[in-house]
């Protein structure tokens, strides 16, 4: 291969060697500029206006005015904010814990041959591919509390009806019910593709030894699984921060502010009260936490693959 | 005699198991065909009627009749093929280009891309479209759409041509192919199965989207979704038509699912991809 561009670039540019690599790559510009200017416009023209609106005071159809910082001094003081960060990191911490511990059930199962795996493995993806928008509104029909099918369930089983979405200390718990049914699904295929790709030798060893199934998966399956968990790990997290269309189209943060995690939050005060100075310094605060989060696991998948 | 009774119940175990776990994803779309196909005095009713009987349909006749339902239909239909179609063709030439240049910086864009609320882009973009005039068509949705579309196709499809041989292309380039043919008639062809895996997944997730159309929609040019979430808010207990309503709206992209499975996964197992 280097052969062959040499004798095309010439023997002058050869001579150059860092230059003659640069012309290589650079004869590729054209394929990415017509992608770069829309990635331009549509995603960082956005990602620096809003940093600019920060610094704004202004309120859609009223006068634009320089604050400089007094929009982020606003959130740290404002509790409404506070509680929304709270709410939305407790939201993320069960929908990442339980979409992991099943998805990684379900991907097991689902490595194991057995009758109709395939059907079963499409059904369950199609959770994560519906329309969030309908099937959040299946959902909401069925808390319903005096004729939704789920209490009508709860009291076949013998339990107490719940209120799910209507009231302050159930409705976390009952949208994340949602996150996970919806999500699980994308856990299980990033765990799948790794269990796919796992050595077999290993496990052929340990059952010659006289390993049960739980010691080799113990011992051999979650070693070797850790970076796809990592993955899935940090893929699960973003999304559970950026959750939105399930939650505002069950509860529009309600009742009261029970549900109000820091995207719908965010959607209020730009979409609702107009308040977009303000609501650009949410963005900017919410995309840092993201960032954070999103360092600290990609850190620890450096340190998974270094030490597997 | 006792290994083989160990065994058969290890199975039906394993097949309770499965079942347990598949049975919430069926349940609900199953729980979501009944309520369509009931009228409103079954659908209200405690305990609940499971089965249709009859099945009716007049739920569907009235979503079509009272919401203006086609319209909306049309908006959608627009919107997630224009979407896509930009997004291919500037993303698969993007994608290639970045696997040649070996653009790492390029991939990082992409990548915060993914991690980015949707929201975020909403507030800057909704300005820029009352500034320049574009609100009440359907081209903000369409742009805004782009940014779901775009890092979907240019992803997967750097990783398709990452993964192609390069000796073909090398060869067309020494026969005297100028780079452009080289990527049009040897690596395009080749990378067939990733542009459908990239365009099967960027319609999905467009097709999908409610945000953007939420904020960015008047009257006029609602997409599906927020369609059918403003039902939801005008008409509180009317469960047979928004059930209904619900179904048509994911019905295709259930369908497609369904269809091209195979695709889907391998897309999804790659890059774990997902728009908004």
């Amino acid at each position: 291969m280097a052969g062959s561009t040499a004798t095309l670039d010439g023997a002058a540019a050869a001579a150059v060697t860092p230059r003659r690599r640069n012309n290589y790559a650079r004869r590729y510009w054209w394929f990415v500029v017509p992608c770069g200017v829309v990635v331009l416009g549509t995603i960082i023209f956005p990602w620096i206006f809003t940093i600019y609106m920060s610094m704004h005071d202004f309120k859609l159809g009223g006068e634009r005015e320089w604050v400089g910082h007094a929009n982020y001094v606003k959130l740290v003081t404002d509790e409404r904010f506070l509680y929304s960060i709270l709410r939305t990191l407790y939201f993320t911490a069960l929908s990442v814990v339980i979409p992991m511990v099943l998805g990684l059930l379900a991907a097991l199962a689902f490595a194991r041959k057995f009758p109709m795996r395939g059907l079963a493995r499409t059904i369950f993806i199609l959770p994560m591919m519906a329309t969030p928008v309908a099937v959040a509104l299946v959902w909401t029909m069925m808390f319903h509390p005096q004729l939704g099918v789920l209490n009508w369930l709860l009291q076949q089983v013998g339990l107490p009806p719940s209120m799910w979405v209507y009231a302050p200390d159930t409705v976390i718990p009952t949208l994340v019910m949602v996150e996970v049914w919806h999500w699980t699904p994308l856990v299980m295929l990033i765990l799948l593709g790794g269990l796919a790709s796992l050595p077999i030798d290993p496990y052929e060893a340990a059952k010659i030894d006289g390993a049960t199934p739980f010691q080799s998966f113990w011992h051999i399956t979650l070693p070797l699984l850790a970076p796809f968990l990592v993955v899935a790990l940090i893929i699960r997290t973003i999304d559970a921060l950026k959750a939105f269309d399930t939650i505002y189209v069950i509860t529009q943060g309600g009742p009261g502010t029970a549900s109000e995690t820091i995207n719908i939050f965010l959607y209020l005060q730009a979409f609702a009260y107009y308040n977009l100075g303000y609501a650009s310094a949410v963005v900017v605060v919410f995309f840092s936490i993201i960032i954070m989060l999103a360092m600290v696991l990609l850190w620890t998948r450096a340190r998974v693959k270094a030490s597997g | 005699m006792m290994r083989k009774i160990n065994r058969i119940a290890g199975n039906i175990g394993f097949g309770f198991g499965v079942l347990m776990l598949v049975a919430p994803a069926i349940t609900v779309f199953l729980w979501m065909l009944s309520l369509s196909l009931k009228n409103e005095l079954d659908n209200t009713d405690y305990p609940p009627v499971f089965i249709p009987n009859p099945p009716v349909f007049d739920n569907f006749a009235e979503v079509f009749e009272r919401n203006n339902f086609l319209k909306y239909a049309i908006n959608s239909v627009i919107v997630s093929f224009t979407a896509t179609g930009l997004a291919i063709l500037l993303g698969v030439p993007a994608g290639y280009g970045i696997a040649k240049m070996k653009a790492t910086k390029a991939a990082v864009v992409i990548l915060i891309a993914r991690i980015t609320p949707g929201l975020s882009y909403l507030i800057p973009l909704f300005l820029l479209f009352q500034w320049i005039g574009l609100t009440g068509t359907l081209a903000p949705i369409i742009i805004t759409h782009l940014v779901i579309t775009v890092p979907i196709v240019v992803w997967i499809m750097m990783g398709f041509f990452e993964g192609l041989p390069a000796e073909l292309e090398e060869a067309a380039l020494v026969d005297g192919a100028t780079i452009w043919q080289a990527f049009r008639h040897v690596a395009m062809p080749l990378a067939k199965p990733g542009i459908t895996v990239a365009t099967i997944l960027a319609f999905i997730f467009s097709w999908n989207n409610f945000i953007f159309a939420m904020v960015l929609a008047g009257r006029e040019t609602r997409t599906l979704p927020v369609a059918v979430n403003n039902m939801l808010t005008f008409e509180q207990i009317s469960w047979g038509p928004l059930s209904a309503a619900a179904l048509l709206v994911t019905a295709p992209v259930l369908l497609l699912t369904l269809l091209a499975q195979k695709q889907i996964v391998e897309g999804l197992t790659a890059g774990g991809v997902k728009g908004g």
